[in-house]
């Protein structure tokens, strides 16, 4: 019988220096558990031992864009919480009262399901042109698969229940264009969203947002830097403007939440209202 | 039901509790006998629907004593509380006794999956965690229940014979040292006779 592989508290934290002295990422305030599984995942799918890992990290045999792929977790799906997008379906014009234009910012976009999502949702609500997206991962090359608008079609069956079910108007299919095994998200749209490469750890303010969202990117990290990220997204917010964090987090404990009011409980919706 | 008197007194710190196809009925149970003060927090993962969050948190919480809740990502582990593993989400227990959620890939077709938030506890808790593995339609848990085992925790699986769907007792029966093999009521049982379970919150 084979011994489950693990590690111990040291190893990862070898692991997690080797990586920021190599790569300039630092992992240290990521959520331990599931730092821990990646490690494992790509030692397995390798076959290779942490040690190897290590020496082909320290040997540039394994590259900087791989490492960050392979430990970032990709898994997402159009409308994820059809409830929540439901709710924002009947919040955004109230989000755009008093504003000529929107500004929205993804963080952790991942392979683009949210970010497309939202196109839809505004492009079905007559407001596209009024806003602006821009898209960050620090995951380059999901970036590129997020700018491309490729799902594969065995995801789309999800996607569309969830689309119905969020209340979408449409034929959903309109969106896409069908190539071979791949539906590819409609190119007019994208247009709209600017993808940037953005390491959440080290972003300072960049620019002042209406709306972020980062849903189910928090979890992946520990409370210093979820408590870090949350004041980053404060600092990057106009006064009025809206955090959207994942339905199980939380930022009711972080040194932030008193600027925040809570809009929506359940979906996790809270607004800017103290600077 | 006789047992061994080191795995009653043992200083247990948590129970993981998983199941699947007809497990919830085995949970009710268990938790309408146990009583209201029983201090060990009991954190389960059950198999459910991934676009439907509420409700079963509910059911579970009309029958029982206690209050179940869906942690939040980072809350507190604490004594007394019945913890369930929220749809669509892993669960995993961290070091620091504090819960963390993922959306990782589905394990054994499950998210949550009862192997991850049964090797995360193990890994937190080791000798002092009582796994307990229910009916279920595949093999989820079986993983989870040998970590558990390998880091000296306890490990209880549900009679198969009493099962609706045998298929997660016997799977961790095949690959893990199980220490007791139970009927509902034994369960039960032990969990009222365990020194740690009449501890004064």
């Amino acid at each position: 019988m084979i011994t489950v592989l693990d590690l111990s508290i040291a190893e990862l934290r070898k692991i997690t220096e080797v990586v920021k002295e190599k790569y300039s990422y630092d992992f240290s305030n990521y959520a331990a558990s599931s730092f821990k599984r990646r490690i494992l995942r790509i030692m397995e799918l390798k076959r290779i031992s942490l040690e190897q890992l290590i020496e082909q990290i320290l040997k540039n045999q394994f590259t900087r864009d791989t490492f960050l792929h392979e430990i970032t977790v990709n898994v997402t799906e159009m409308y994820r919480d059809p409830s929540f997008w439901k709710t924002l379906r009947m919040q955004i014009p109230e989000m755009l009262s008093n504003r000529d234009k929107l500004r929205i910012w993804h963080a952790g976009c991942s392979s683009g399901e949210e970010v497309y999502s939202m196109l839809i949702l505004l492009k079905e609500l007559n407001v596209l042109d009024r806003v602006e997206i821009i898209a960050s991962d620090i995951d380059t090359s999901i970036l590129q698969k997020a700018k491309e608008g490729k799902i594969s079609n065995k995801n789309m069956e999800l996607n569309i229940s969830n689309y119905q079910r969020s209340n979408g108007l449409n034929d959903f299919n309109n969106y896409f264009t069908i190539e071979k095994d791949n539906s590819v998200f409609s190119k007019t749209l994208l247009s709209s969203v600017s993808f940037r490469e953005i390491d959440l750890v080290k972003a300072i303010p960049f620019t002042k947002c209406d709306i972020i969202l980062c849903r189910n990117v928090l979890i992946y990290f520990n409370q210093i830097l979820q408590n870090n990220v949350l004041k980053l997204f404060s600092d990057c917010m106009f006064m009025g403007g809206y955090l959207v964090i994942g339905a199980k987090e939380s930022i009711a404990w972080c040194d932030v939440a008193s600027k925040f009011t809570t809009i929506n409980l359940e979906e996790k919706i809270y607004k800017k209202t103290k600077d | 039901m006789i047992f061994k008197e080191a795995d009653l007194k043992r200083n247990y710190k948590a129970i993981v509790l998983g199941g699947s196809a007809g497990s919830f009925q085995v949970m009710i149970k268990i938790l309408s006998k146990i009583p209201k003060e029983f201090p060990l927090p009991i954190i389960i993962c059950s198999h459910r629907l991934k676009h439907i969050r509420s409700g079963f948190v509910e059911a579970l919480c009309l029958k029982s004593n206690k209050t179940v809740e869906e942690p939040l990502d980072k809350d507190a582990i604490k004594r007394g509380k019945v913890y369930l593993a929220p749809s669509n989400y892993h669960l995993n227990v961290e070091i620091g006794n504090t819960f963390s959620l993922s959306t990782e890939e589905m394990v054994n077709n499950s998210r949550p999956a009862i192997d991850l938030t049964f090797e995360t506890a193990a890994y937190v808790y080791k000798e002092k965690l009582i796994g307990i593995l229910l009916t279920g339609a595949n093999k989820d848990g079986a993983k989870g229940m040998k970590r558990v085992a390998e880091l000296g925790g306890l490990t209880l699986v549900q009679e198969p014979t009493e099962c609706v769907i045998d298929t997660m007792p016997k799977a961790a029966l095949a690959i893990a040292k199980i220490d007791y093999t139970l009927k509902t009521d034994d369960i039960i049982s032990f969990l009222m006779q365990l020194q740690a379970g009449k501890e004064v919150v």
